[in-house]
């Protein structure tokens, strides 16, 4: 029987230690009238190889495309390392290192993890991970407003030009909090900052920066903090792990820096698999940790005297304060926390600036060889880290269809999210984009372009 | 049994609450429980200037295995804080009753006593509790 | 022996994984002038370092892991390899429905599993851990309230034995937490729900069976008591394992439940996480489900976005959930079949009684004797405390000296120097008893000199930690100038 190892022999025994005389009447205290006979519309089990067969056949059918779609999920190189190691059983199938001496090796590579994305981001604390990038925004949200007592403001400043999914996601998870998302308008495909007089000290707790913006371009980050600090606002930094080698970080903007920042850690060396497992990332200024939502460990010492590491800071999260914790999170992504140290650890800070580099140097070259068919604009003219929109003169809908039955994922189509944009498309390479992806997705628009 | 100051005024919050005589009051939390949460290891104080009504959560008390909110007794606003307890939160520990103070509070109102309870009536409180 | 962190180790790292060019144009006022203080380590220092690492933890794969309330069972390998088949990991969030048939049909079929072991009319997948699903749940029952404009019902009813996160979720909805005391036997305080029910109720938060191992019987009392009273049922879905097959939260009168995968459906916990925390729900609340799910029409599997969906709770991640977690699940389905999902309930709940029976005849303190375990059972310490001061926390750590990971403990806070254990159906009758030796082993030193329980654990990397001191003066990352460890 599939992972149930007992015996006849051995049931008999355990139902005669229990004193019943059969494993039905171990669930007689469920009323007779919500007894069921069994389950219906599972069907019946598969062996492993027919499963396998299944599930191959099921992924053969989807393909691996060439992808030049970003938009918050990035198709990065993963080293064989990082998931031969992380999945080892031991990471795999432990649970939250509750018990600490038999969690050690969770425990170090979590606080090897915050202090990585600690010193990325500039800051000066992190916690263990949150869910995603979107979830994480969230979470930074609702610890800005507690952590601001210098301001009552339950508003946001959130710009235009942020990732759409992450706003929509804060909305969701913001509104039992009366938590308001106020729209900063764009400019050129950058925050207008000439709308910012139309705020004053008081009206906001936080304002948001995402860097590099949704559409890849370069926010005047240095402003927009001594600004926000100057209205007494926080700063939240939303921005990609991947720049952060060769992008000066969120502890970094500005006369004082940004307060808290956060992410999606995905770049780091867990695969793009349709949206999840990934995970968010959160750091902070050491002022501000006791606001700070999700699981944090800790360096301390043992009874002989030895350093260890434990879950620390406890007492903010749901199991101690339940309905006056800072979030309902349990869990972090610790897997996908795992997977990220060994990544980190592999890259060191020249890997993960080369990389930067790389894809800052290929999502250019796709800009040229694209902007190079007529009927094909850059929308906006700023500079970019590894993402561009560019504009058709047709249906951005149909472009990609074609591209698609020619095996290209051309981009990610941002009409829906922008309709005031001229039938705009969201690009990116990656380094896993070889020039020779480059040169087909060029040849294969021309002809597509051309045709109609 | 725990200590417990025959001047000094209660809460079944376990806040006490002594009368100054310039009429702010001082409050912090009783003997009773700093010993049922444990060492502390971080008080977060209200600022000075912060208004509170009474039975407003305007502190928190931190133990490793506990937090515990502090409950504004009376309505009033926050006048000084014991900046000592940042640093060295054990002071409640040490001595609950006099240098783990907590914040001291304008109060808005005069201070209706019958609110309060008095040493004995505290005293009564946890006998019935340690049953 | 302690491990180095990876940053005390100083040698070049292999950073030529790809091809790699210069930047093209970054504005100069904006490139970062210091260097990210990452490891530099080599590929064998890094592999040796993590492999290191993962032997300094317990785990399901390497010992028994009783923990109450989580449900560690075995985590099948090839759910596993099969939901890192390259397609999968390649496949972008944001790419076509075209392209995506595999992997949709996959999800629609795994919705429609999960609807019928929970007796619910739609599933979604998207909440990525339990708390999300719980959120979802919450959101969901506001939402077809304020349809209904009924905008005074802000009150979400929970036992006090009740998971952390049911108050703090509720609290995160904007909804007041109604806390309801559990009676003696184990039941639900139906005089005070009662008392409590009435026109400012949203709902209720139920996990049944209970956080005390116990299946709440008078369940369809409490939702009529509820329903009448104009709220809602919520079903945490912690404790599914115990009655797959066997009862349905849909037939119990729920009207929405959330699914631990990470439990039930033996996708693993990863060191705490990633978990998933499906939703299903019943007519009732299906247009405010969260979106994107999968439906199928025109004979392609398509997403429900918010445009088919308009009343939805809306997203609560950017893309859709935990999806390689949800391929685990799917796979971890279809190979027990039927049969095998409702032999799971079977089985975790016959070893939970064998053990609870074992413990019992061995003078246990068994918090409920006198009722069925569910899948799981909780057992007081409390006179081995007061007779020789050993708590349940030592007691739990000198499990670990003796090759077992600890029970869930002090949860539920109602039992004193409690441990809640879960066996799951994945333990052998050998394991089982092994347990229960080390148990009375530990009992029986307690009793001869506590002083060894109070010094355990003696055979872990580390010893008792200090917790205070880590929480006092938080060292939550490396610093160089802090040296080595």
């Amino acid at each position: 029987m599939p992972f149930v190892p007992h015996t006849e022999n051995d049931i008999k025994k355990m139902l005669a230690t229990i004193g019943v005389e059969n494993v039905k009447s171990l669930f007689d205290e469920i009323p007779s009238e919500l007894r069921i006979d069994g389950l219906t519309n599972i069907g019946n089990a598969l062996t492993e190889s027919e499963i396998s067969d299944l599930m191959r056949q099921r992924a053969r059918q989807d393909g691996e495309p060439i992808c030049f779609i970003g938009g918050g999920a990035y198709d990065h190189y993963v080293p064989a390392v990082v998931w031969d190691i992380a999945t080892r059983g031991e990471f795999y199938s432990a649970y939250t290192p509750y018990q600490a001496e038999a969690s050690q090796g969770t425990l170090q590579v979590i606080y090897e993890f915050q202090s990585m994305l600690a010193s990325l981001t500039g800051l000066e604390v992190s916690n263990a991970s949150l869910y995603d990038g979107a979830t994480a925004f969230a979470e930074a949200c609702l610890m800005a407003v507690r952590a601001n007592r210098k301001c009552t403001s339950k508003k946001i400043l959130v710009p235009y030009v942020m990732h759409p999914l992450y706003r929509k996601v804060a909305e969701v998870l913001l509104k039992g909090q009366a938590i308001e998302l106020i729209e900063l308008p764009m400019l050129n495909g950058l925050t207008d900052q000439n709308v910012l007089t139309n705020f004053k000290n008081g009206d906001f707790a936080a304002l948001c920066i995402q860097q590099p913006s949704f559409f890849g371009t370069l926010e005047a980050v240095d402003n927009l903090t001594d600004w926000a600090h100057a209205q007494d606002a926080l700063v939240i930094a939303v921005t990609n792990p991947m720049s952060l080698a060769v992008l000066r970080p969120p502890g970094q903007w500005g006369d004082k820096g940004a307060d808290i920042a956060c992410g999606e850690g995905q770049p780091l060396g867990i695969p793009v698999s349709s949206g999840g497992p990934y995970i968010g990332f959160l750091t902070c200024k050491k002022t501000i940790v006791r606001q700070m939502p999700g699981r944090i460990v800790g360096r301390t010492i043992d009874i002989d005297g030895k350093p260890g590491f434990t879950l620390t800071l406890q007492a903010r999260e749901q199991h101690i304060r339940r309905s006056r914790a800072t979030s309902n999170i349990c869990t972090n992504q610790g897997l996908m926390a795992t997977a990220a140290t060994i990544y980190m650890s592999l890259m060191g800070a020249s890997g993960i600036s080369k990389i930067a580099s790389t894809c800052n140097a290929n999502t250019y070259k796709l800009l040229e060889a694209l902007t190079a068919i007529p009927g094909v604009e850059r929308t906006f003219p700023s500079a970019i880290f590894h993402e561009a929109v560019i504009s058709f003169k047709q249906p951005v809908s149909s472009v990609l269809e074609q591209l698609a039955l020619r095996g290209i994922l051309g981009g990610f189509d941002l009409s829906e999210s922008y309709p005031e944009l001229e039938n705009p498309l969201l690009i990116c390479a990656t380094e896993n984009r070889s020039d020779a992806d480059i040169r087909m997705y060029a040849d294969a628009l021309r002809e597509i372009l051309g045709a109609s | 049994m725990s200590e417990i100051p025959n001047t000094f005024y209660y809460t079944t919050d376990h806040e006490w609450i002594k009368l100054e005589e310039d009429g702010d009051v001082t409050i912090g939390i009783t003997d009773h429980a700093q010993e049922a949460l444990g060492e502390l290891v971080f008080v977060e104080l209200p600022a000075i200037g912060d208004s509170f009504l009474a039975n407003d959560a305007c502190a928190v008390v931190e133990s490793v295995k506990a937090a515990s909110d502090i409950y504004c007794p009376i309505a009033g606003e926050v006048v000084s804080i014991n900046e000592a307890l940042q640093d060295t939160p054990e002071l409640i520990n040490q001595n609950a009753y006099y240098d783990g103070w907590v914040f001291k509070l304008k109060p808005q109102n005069s201070i209706d006593l019958e609110e309060l309870m008095n040493a004995d009536s505290y005293k009564q409180l946890l006998s019935e509790l340690e049953d | 022996m302690t491990e180095p962190l990876i940053f005390d180790y100083q040698s070049t790292s292999r950073d030529n994984f790809v091809v790699t060019k210069p930047l093209t144009e970054l504005p100069e006022d904006l490139l970062r002038e210091d260097q990210p203080l990452l490891p530099s380590a080599s590929e064998l220092e890094v592999v040796r370092h993590y492999t290191r690492l993962s032997q300094r933890n317990f785990s399901i794969d390497t010992e028994f892991y009783p923990l109450g309330s989580c449900t560690m069972k075995y985590n099948p390998r090839i759910c596993n390899r099969l939901a890192m088949l390259p397609e999968f990991l390649s496949r972008h969030p944001l790419g076509p429905e075209e392209h995506g048939q595999g992997y949709l049909q996959t999800m629609f079929e795994l919705q429609e599993m999960l609807q019928s072991v929970t007796g619910m009319e739609a599933v979604s997948l998207t909440p990525m851990a339990g708390a999300q699903g719980e959120f979802a749940g919450v959101a969901m029952i506001r939402a077809y309230h304020e349809s209904q404009g009924d905008l005074e019902r802000t009150e979400i009813i929970v036992p006090d034995a009740a998971h952390g996160t049911n108050p703090a979720t509720a609290t995160m909805c904007g909804c007041d937490v109604v806390e309801i005391p559990t009676r003696s036997d184990g039941d639900l305080d139906i005089e005070k729900l009662i008392e409590s029910a009435g026109p400012k109720t949203a709902g209720i938060m139920l996990t049944n069976p209970s956080t005390l191992g116990l299946f709440e019987r008078q369940i369809s009392i409490i939702a009529d008591i509820v329903h009448q009273a104009g709220g809602l049922l919520y079903y945490d879905g912690a404790n599914l394992n115990a009655i797959l097959g066997k009862a349905l939260p849909g037939e119990m009168g729920f009207d929405v439940v959330h699914m631990n995968l990470h439990k039930t459906f033996s996708t693993p916990h990863g060191g705490g996480g990633p978990g998933s925390g499906a939703v299903g729900v019943n007519n009732k609340l299906k247009p405010f489900l969260p979106v994107p799910f999968v439906t199928h029409r025109n004979n392609q599997f398509q997403w429900v976005t918010e445009s088919d969906l308009p009343e939805s709770i809306g997203r609560l991640s950017a893309f859709m959930g935990n999806s390689g977690v949800l391929l685990r699940a799917y796979v971890y389905m279809r190979m027990l079949g039927q049969k095998g999902m409702e032999r799971v309930s079977d089985f975790a709940v016959l070893n939970a009684n064998y053990l609870m029976a074992r413990l019992l005849e061995a003078g246990f303190d068994i918090t409920f004797s006198d009722r069925r375990a569910s899948h799981e059972f909780v057992v007081s310490l409390k006179q081995l405390t007061r007779e020789t001061g050993v708590t349940a926390m030592d007691v739990a750590k000198a499990l670990l000296d003796k090759g077992f990971h600890a029970p869930t403990t002090y949860f539920p806070l109602l039992v004193p120097e409690c441990l809640l254990i879960e066996p799951t159906e994945s333990e052998s009758r050998r394991s089982l008893d092994g347990f229960v030796s080390a148990l009375i082993d530990i009992r029986d030193q307690a009793y001869e000199d506590p002083r060894v329980i109070k010094d355990a654990p003696i055979n872990m990397p580390v010893r008792r930690l200090d917790d205070v001191r880590a929480a006092k003066h938080p060292d939550l990352i490396w610093q160089p100038e802090k040296g080595k460890v």
